[in-house]
């Protein structure tokens, strides 16, 4: 897919803070990119600078090889939909969505678009409404069909789920998926929301600290966590400290003698040598409960169990670290001694550098291993 | 969309500064005997100002004339807004909104209609002359006893309104988690509600207290000898000793400032934890005669309150020198409006009124807007200029402004700004302007630091340039304000004295001026008809603003 909107080397800082440090993307047309990371991550200046509110210190936006830069935003053709929506309160739900059609259009004109754009987001005949009178579910379809009636070039949608009820976020998730896929139009969303992320995007990337982690398909991030960060903040995981094997596997120290785990290296650990301290990561659906004694398993305690519908997880205290499992709902009890292996399932574990300030584990290496 | 604001700004800025910031300016640097008069600088005004003790007597009526106000305005505004807010009686809503009509009677026709019902002659004196038997009226209505009964009627209102919307904020759980904790009714009342309240008690003291310290009308017609600065300015600058009423007018705005200053200095320290709660339940009165009681007494407040408007709207209706010793007018008829219709000379002064009222409101709501949307865009100095050059006519008194526009548009000294606007049509538009740009310039900063800031950015990306953006989402959202202030604006012009007697001609003299020249020549009903006129303008410019409010 050739590139459509271009974001290339984008860097911002307010006052002394840097927020954006370098962030390089591009989004084919017709994608739907999710910008997803924590508060704080720069997705929103992002957004912002995109959408024009915010000028980039260094860096330039580029759509379909128009470089957009210094565009101020009523000039960028970008359709934007805010986190509380920020619909017009003064006007009522035609002349909201009609706010961004060209004023020359005949009255005629203009109302069939409205109308086309409210059927679009399956609200016919809301026209009158006040914006005060219909639910914030309503109002959330009515952003969205305000910013597609102009046919904007790119879809910017700022956190769009994040003011619903968490009962209506699944459905309007979905009526949002339909809606753009039914205009095949190249977007941009923001979210601290995996799901949301997973659900919405194409491709996700992933940002921490202003800098971009790791761009790809859901199941990329998933299953081949580039950082360590995207490991913990995409989906669950926990981590186990031990030193990388000549053959690739990591050694961890047990009760009953060290063991060798496999995983997959991440890049960052490209031609480290063997003996470097590591962090396996590991899904909770990639371990397993066994019986104690059980050869190449590490052995712990239960310290907590959550029972969570489709399945259980079981916290075991480790001697390398903390690890969650996902088992059957009376596989242990806390307090009960375990046996915890790698599974036949799941992701393959990945293998990050040690870094003392990881998410979870948090044993001292040189203790563990003599 | 940022490049040709500061541009924008400073232009706003210097305009605002020429007609506000430098006419005080002017007035400080000719009272310590510079400029116009070509002589050096000199303390000779100042040393004359402190040599006289009718000077200083007068500084120091007008600061306890201010602290008595605001201590009387407190007493009877304060428990009025608890018996509004917390208790539920019959009639409890249209009550509450009778009781804030007093701030809608622009204060020269508060003073006229006091006149007409307390005075050696009013209604009630007769009335209670009579009942007695007494030879003489049972009192006078004269010196500063007059003044205070004025300043208490219209000003508790400011106590009233704060404390009713302070006691709306209040958060139940807080008068909760006290009962919780033990403390009793009244230790709730001193330990929570009030310090709670003391924000909004320490604006209305503020607010008391400077408009207290402007105040002109009641001192004028009731103080006799008994001298205010703002009434001391005002005889010397019509005796012609113009450097004395320059340093008065310069005393005066600095005890102003020092009044402004040490009541901003209480007001820091706890503030609201903002969190935004449910204002406790109102205590509904279940014994009849609690009902009975509190009922009877507002509509009895009601009636007080009303009686001065009435009174008004009576002697409108009586003819010139046909009420003389009865107790109610034995003739009534519509003759003074008909006058005021069929004589030119008699309509003058309303039309006048009105076209001034109106040029400045306009000028006034379009520069204070402006003002204030570049003082909200901009940072630091700038937008910090603009915000005290918008609120400086509120700080100082109108007959300093008055005293300092007189200085400054009386010369011709093109090369330094200075223009002779005195004597010309284009003065007192000016003065009204200058005094009404706190009214429309903060209520615009207030709604545009509210406004969500995502509307605007809504309507750039939807593609609507600068002024689209402002016509299209700011102006209709700000709709409320912006007529409030408006509204606000134009009843002060309408029925301005305090600036209008230093700066009118006889050409331009607006009805303030005619209602004084009509008690003088004792056609009462004339100025009663120029008061109900006032009266009705104003109280539809007050139900403007408090729909404005509402929102």
């Amino acid at each position: 897919m050739p590139p459509f909107l271009v974001l290339d080397g984008l860097e911002k800082s307010f006052g002394r803070n840097p927020v954006l440090r370098g962030l390089s993307l591009e989004v084919g047309k017709g994608e739907v990119l999710a910008l997803l990371g924590p508060s704080g991550s720069g997705k929103t200046t992002a957004l912002r600078l995109i959408a024009g509110f915010e000028a980039p210190d260094r860096g330039a936006i580029r759509v379909g090889g128009e470089d957009v830069t210094g565009l101020p935003p009523e000039r960028r053709r970008f359709g934007m939909v805010f986190q509380h929506y920020a619909l017009f309160p003064h006007l009522d739900i035609a002349e909201n969505v009609a706010f961004g059609l060209d004023g020359r259009l005949s009255r005629e004109e203009t109302a069939r678009r409205v109308a086309a754009a409210l059927a679009l987001v399956d609200l016919p005949g809301f026209e009158r409404r006040r914006v005060g009178e219909i639910s914030g579910g309503q109002q959330q379809r009515v952003a969205l069909a305000r910013a597609l009636a102009p046919e904007p070039r790119v879809l910017l949608l700022d956190e769009p789920l994040s003011n619903l009820d968490p009962s209506l976020r699944e459905r309007t998730r979905r009526e949002l998926r339909r809606a753009i896929e039914r205009v095949d139009i190249t977007t941009v969303l923001v979210t601290h929301e995996q799901d949301e992320a997973f659900h919405l995007g194409d491709r996700v990337a992933v940002l921490h600290g202003g800098k971009l982690h790791q761009a790809g398909s859901p199941e990329d991030l998933y299953e081949r966590p580039a950082t360590r960060f995207v490991a913990g903040f995409v989906g669950r995981a926990s981590g186990v400290v031990g030193t990388l094997e000549p053959d690739g596997t990591v050694l961890l120290a047990g009760k009953g003698g060290p063991v060798c785990w496999p995983g997959t290296a991440a890049p960052e650990l490209d031609g480290a040598a063997p003996g470097t301290a590591v962090e396996l990561v590991v899904r909770p659906e990639s371990l397993a409960l066994q019986p104690p004694g059980t050869p190449g398993a590490l052995t712990g305690r239960v310290t907590e169990r959550r029972f969570a519908g489709a399945g259980t997880y079981y916290l075991v205290l480790l001697d390398s670290g903390e690890v969650e499992v996902l088992a059957g709902a009376s596989a242990a009890q806390p307090g009960d001694e375990v046996a915890v292996a790698p599974a036949d399932r799941g992701p393959a574990p990945r293998i990050f550098r040690w870094q003392n300030s990881g998410l979870s584990a948090s044993v001292p290496v040189a203790r563990s291993l003599r | 969309m940022t490049r040709r604001l500061p541009l924008a700004a400073v232009a706003v800025a210097l305009l605002l500064a020429w007609i506000v910031g430098y006419p005080l300016l002017m007035t400080l640097v000719e009272a310590l005997g510079g400029s116009a008069g070509g002589g050096g600088w000199t303390l000779e005004n100042f040393q004359q100002f402190f040599a006289r003790p009718d000077e200083w007597i007068a500084l120091w009526r007008s600061l306890w004339i201010s602290a008595a106000s605001v201590v009387l305005a407190a007493l009877v505004g304060v428990p009025l807004a608890f018996l509004f807010e917390r208790t539920e009686f019959p009639g409890r809503r249209f009550l509450g909104a009778v009781a804030a009509l007093p701030v809608a009677l622009p204060p020269l026709v508060g003073v006229i209609a006091f006149l007409f019902l307390y005075g050696e002659s009013g209604l009630v004196s007769r009335v209670v002359q009579s009942v007695l038997g007494l030879a003489q009226p049972p009192w006078r209505l004269a010196g500063p006893g007059a003044i205070l009964l004025v300043h208490a009627y219209s000003m508790y209102v400011y106590f009233y309104l704060f404390t009713r919307a302070g006691l709306a904020r209040l958060d139940a759980a807080l008068l909760e988690a006290a009962a919780s904790l033990g403390a009793g009714r009244t230790r709730t009342l001193f330990q929570v509600t009030l310090p709670v309240l003391r924000p909004a008690l320490v604006s209305a003291a503020l607010l008391t207290f400077m408009t207290s310290l402007a105040s002109f009308s009641a001192p004028y017609l009731f103080g006799g000898s008994f001298r205010v600065m703002t009434t001391q300015i005002v005889a010397s600058k019509l005796n012609g000793e113009v450097a004395m009423a320059q340093v008065e007018a310069v005393m005066l705005a600095a005890l102003a400032i020092l009044g402004l200053w040490a009541l901003r200095r209480t007001d820091r320290g706890a503030g609201s934890t903002g969190v935004r709660g449910v204002a406790p339940a109102r205590r509904v009165l279940r014994s009849p005669f609690a009902r009975l009681g509190t009922g009877a007494l507002g509509w009895l407040l009601a009636g007080v309150l009303l009686l001065p408007h009435a009174m008004l709207l009576l002697i409108s209706l009586v003819p010139p020198f046909t009420w003389t010793t009865e107790w109610i007018p034995p003739v009534l008829r519509l003759s003074n409006w008909a006058a005021l219709v069929s004589q030119p000379e008699k309509l003058r002064p309303v039309l006048n009124s009105l076209w001034m009222a109106a040029a400045s409101t306009a000028a006034a709501l379009a520069l204070g807007f402006a003002a204030a949307r570049l003082s909200v865009a901009c940072k630091g100095f700038l937008s910090g200029s603009l915000e005290w050059l918008i609120a400086l006519p509120w700080a100082v008194p109108g007959t300093v402004f008055a005293v300092a526009l007189a200085t400054t548009f009386g010369v011709s000294q093109p090369w330094l700004g200075r223009f002779v606007l005195i004597g010309t049509p284009a003065i007192l538009p000016l003065a009204y302007l200058v005094r009404s740009l706190p009214l429309t310039g903060r209520g615009s900063i207030a709604g545009l630091r509210a406004l969500d800031p995502a509307l605007e950015e809504a309507a750039a990306s939807l593609g609507a340039d600068r002024w689209r953006r402002l016509w299209r989402v700011v102006v209709p959202m700000l709709r409320p304000a912006l007529a409030a202030g408006a509204g606000l604006a134009f009843i002060t012009a309408l029925g301005d004295l305090i600036v209008s007697i230093v700066l009118y001609t006889y050409d331009t003299r607006p009805i303030s001026m005619e209602i004084l020249s009509s008690l003088r020549l004792q056609d009462l009903g004339m100025a009663a008809v120029y008061s109900v006129l006032l009266m009705t303008a104003s109280a539809a410019a007050f139900l403007l603003w408090m729909r404005g409010e509402a929102r």
